[in-house]
């Protein structure tokens, strides 16, 4: 048993509706969500394509208002977007004209709170920290696909949030360097000790990192599951041809299909 | 010993490094482009020196080249290029000072660029050449009209791109500035200032060729000196070698300026969004 740990993340029956112009009708998103998230935590979220993970996590950063419900980190109900809360994008999004280390201090900068010595010397300390020693002075161009999704990794983090939160973050990576980044990431988060709410399309990546998947439904996005992920903390890569591994991506794949045959994106024949 | 790796070794002693390329593969291109424009000199004054045409007409590399330096060694070329060079640096400096600010402006305040758009895209479309009896009435014959003509050429292009550079916002940035939890003055500085000096950059070298061509109409009507007045003045008396010299003057400032925005843009080529594929 695990002891209890403070509540870092929760959301009370968070939901969410568009009204889509063309049609003139409301579009549910999200409905009726309840998730904890607890401190130190690192849970991930599958679910079939366009159920809403994403909107989801754009309400827990702020950029996405409720219609419903709340969601509440620190006991406290979001609005808008905080240096408590830090996002990492699906494609990497650096800002082309800045340096490695500038975009890492980007955040740092709009806060304004720190010296421009103090932004540097953090910046430099995560530049380090994701393994990219000696690529401070770097344009993005000049970098990988995933030394990129690194340095993004590191702007989020360079804000010191108390809770990260990866939008499909490998998305855009060939299946080799996402894999390298997965037990990356794992390192990085172990070293930063950041709560981390991840949205990932790979099952076996969810499991890989996750300490628990939560698992939504076909749109609107509810909780259809959220499952335990009963591996040792530290991890390999070698995990994965595990026979409770495999068994635990069977298990998750079984729920998302369900969901994907409501929609019709998946015919049974 | 394993055979494989005898072959690996031997592979490795015998490897060599490729054959260095020569002069000719490295520079083809511009090698290539020297040869046909030196043929086409030498073809040129071939055909003037054999007498198959009239140089009266057509004029030739030599006759041009003794030409202009009979003109820079009396001085008198100096007085066109100075008047020519002034009604440039202010027209388009003006330009400049003028429309990258507005630019902005513009293409950050979405009701400021309402009011002004249907005044800027009916002159954009308009030839500004075409307003020049307008600004020789208003300004008179004198430098002034001219560099208002430069001005109108080169400001409306900077102003132009200058907007959309600013506008066209990529949507993921403005995410990321949002995230971290941006105000709309921090967006305004972080991502649409830097993110727009690509297109501001063309705009500034279209503007350019817009600034030379009115210099050389405007001076062709009312003027006493320049560059485009020693065109058509030269021309109306056939002395085509003057002509030949104003249009070679004009045509390397053209490619000299060109160059150097060239250069400043490749700098910024790297950060391009489009460019990072």
């Amino acid at each position: 048993m695990k002891p209890p740990r403070p509540l870092k993340l929760e959301a009370r029956g968070a939901s969410l509706e568009f009204y889509h112009e063309r049609t003139k009708q409301y579009l549910s998103v999200l409905a009726d969500i309840d998730l904890q998230v607890f401190e130190g935590e690192l849970v991930a979220i599958v679910g079939p394509s366009g159920c809403g993970k994403t909107t989801f996590l754009n309400a827990v950063d702020g950029l996405a208002t409720l219609t419903g419900g709340a969601i509440l980190v620190d006991g406290r109900p979001v609005t808008r977007p905080g240096p408590d809360r830090a996002l990492v994008f699906q494609n990497d999004s650096l800002f082309p004209w800045r340096t490695v280390l500038h975009n890492v201090t980007y955040g740092l900068e709009l806060q304004g709170k720190l010296s421009m010595r103090e932004m540097n010397e953090r910046a430099r300390g995560l530049v380090d920290l994701v393994g990219l020693r000696g690529f401070a002075e770097h344009y993005p161009h000049e970098l990988s696909g995933g030394m990129r999704q690194r340095v993004n990794i590191a702007r989020a983090l360079a804000i010191e949030p108390e809770l990260l939160l990866l939008d499909e973050p490998f998305a855009a990576l060939d299946a080799q360097t996402r894999e390298f980044m997965q037990v990356e990431l794992l390192n990085i988060l172990a070293r930063a000790r950041t709560t981390a709410l991840f949205i990932t399309h790979q099952i076996n990546e969810a499991i890989f990192l996750a300490d628990r998947v939560v698992v939504f439904s076909a749109r609107p996005a509810r909780i259809k599951d959220i499952v335990e992920v009963d591996l040792p903390a530290t991890r390999t890569l070698d995990v994965k041809h595990q026979a409770s591994f495999v068994e635990l991506e069977r298990h998750i794949w079984r729920l998302i299909e369900e969901e994907a045959t409501k929609t019709g994106m998946m015919t049974n024949a | 010993m394993d055979a494989a790796t005898g072959t690996t070794n031997t592979d490795q002693t015998e490897r060599r490094p490729p054959p260095a390329s020569s002069f000719w593969q490295r520079h083809e291109n511009a090698l290539l482009g020297m040869i046909a424009v030196t043929a086409f000199l030498a073809l040129w004054e071939c055909a003037v020196s054999l007498g198959w045409v009239n140089p009266l007409f057509t004029s030739a590399p030599s006759r041009i080249l003794s030409t202009a330096a009979q003109m820079f060694a009396d001085g008198s070329i100096f007085e066109h290029l100075q008047v020519s060079g002034v009604e440039f640096v202010i027209g388009y400096g003006l330009a400049v000072i003028v429309a990258v600010p507005l630019g902005i402006l513009m293409g950050w305040y979405r009701r400021l660029n309402a009011v002004l758009d249907p005044f800027v895209s009916a002159l954009y479309a308009t030839p500004r050449i075409a307003l020049l009896p307008l600004m020789m009435i208003w300004l008179g014959i004198g430098l002034a009209s001219k560099i208002a003509i430069v001005f109108l050429g080169a400001v409306f292009p900077i102003l132009v791109n200058t907007i959309t550079g600013v506008r066209t916002l990529d949507a993921n940035f403005i995410r990321v500035a949002r995230s971290f939890g941006s105000n709309d003055r921090q967006l305004f500085l972080t991502v649409a200032l830097p993110s727009s000096v690509p297109l501001l950059l063309s705009g500034l070298r279209l503007g350019l060729g817009h600034a030379l061509i009115g210099i050389v109409v405007a001076e062709m009507y009312g003027a006493t000196h320049g560059l485009g007045f020693l065109i058509s003045v030269s021309g109306a008396r056939f002395q085509t070698d003057k002509v030949m010299v104003g249009i070679i003057i004009i045509a390397l400032a053209g490619i000299l300026l060109t160059g150097l925005l060239r250069v400043i843009e490749r700098r910024f080529e790297g950060w391009r969004p489009d460019a990072r594929g």
